[in-house]
């Protein structure tokens, strides 16, 4: 759709503005898979708490926006091994490179930081290189 | 407890923010790393739109010792590319161009994304918690 960049851009601003809160406010890097990341590894056991009010407003505000947007549709495959295969590589890449979109993307490019720019040009290339191979060359996505 | 408030909201406003976007839809995300089909460039004016309030945020951010609630702000890592950071972004990037997710919509999809969007979480964290061990057997301790 010809607006699609209006809603991007809008969304983005929102976005940011959460991660400039959680900076401010709260004296955290708002990275979605550090957050989450340190609770199940058990390495964020005193700022569970925290940790866990980010995900319940993460989880619960979509539930209410979604439909009321529009906005509900993920088309998400249902093919299970592209599921758990992409989970997983998601999964430890984002803790090995100790961030994803949020933290090395937008807080990390936020300030040009170099580790930032680094992950976010690798990951950007790792998922432009499967695209084209799983969807123009092997047709499977 | 103002603690957990801020970072509910922090965490609602970046859910907001990401179905706003249509980040949650994997056809938008997929469609911007498609550079050779039908490439969607929405995922540019999204990364544009939130890097604007936290560059903002870091100016004052650098300004300050602690933030508002009394945490110092956090510590910066040293701006060296070690092989994880690289091998890491890689792998994370081939999972999300697979799938179109990544952690924060991940999460953000968990109400209304369907069984696939439960499948994709739990694998994700079987990862993740798998991650210390993989880096253990590489020889390499976990990066600060």
């Amino acid at each position: 759709m010809q607006t699609d960049w209006i809603w991007g851009l809008a969304g983005g601003l929102i976005i940011g503005s959460a991660a400039a809160l959680y900076l401010l406010v709260n004296g955290r890097i708002m990275g979605a898979s550090g957050i989450l990341g340190g609770l199940v590894d058990g390495t964020a056991r005193t700022v569970a708490a925290e940790r866990l009010s980010f995900i319940a407003g993460l989880v619960a505000v979509p539930v209410v926006a979604a439909p009321f947007l529009g906005h509900d549709a993920t088309h998400l495959t249902s093919n299970l091994a592209v599921l758990l295969i992409s989970g997983l590589l998601v999964g430890v890449g984002t803790r090995l490179a100790n961030g994803c979109t949020s933290g090395h993307g937008v807080c990390g490019i936020a300030r040009f930081s170099f580790r930032g720019m680094v992950a976010t040009v690798f990951y950007l290339l790792g998922g432009g290189i499967v695209v084209l191979v799983f969807r123009h060359l092997l047709g499977l996505i | 407890m103002r603690r957990n408030l801020f970072a509910a909201l922090a965490g609602g406003l970046f859910g907001l923010g990401l179905v706003v976007s249509d980040m949650t839809n994997t056809v938008k995300v997929q469609g911007w790393l498609d550079v050779f089909g039908a490439w969607d460039p929405t995922l540019a004016f999204v990364l544009g739109g939130a890097v604007l309030p936290m560059a903002v945020a870091w100016v004052f951010a650098g300004r300050r010792d602690r933030a508002v609630l009394g945490t110092p702000m956090p510590d910066l890592p040293k701006p060296v590319a070690e092989p994880d950071l690289v091998v890491g972004s890689l792998l994370f990037g081939m999972g999300w161009g697979f799938s179109g997710l990544c952690p924060g919509p991940a999460m953000a999809v968990l109400g209304f994304g369907g069984w696939q969007g439960i499948v994709f979480l739990l694998a994700m964290i079987a990862g993740m918690v798998a991650t210390p061990a993989i880096r253990g057997r590489m020889g390499r301790p976990a990066a600060a």
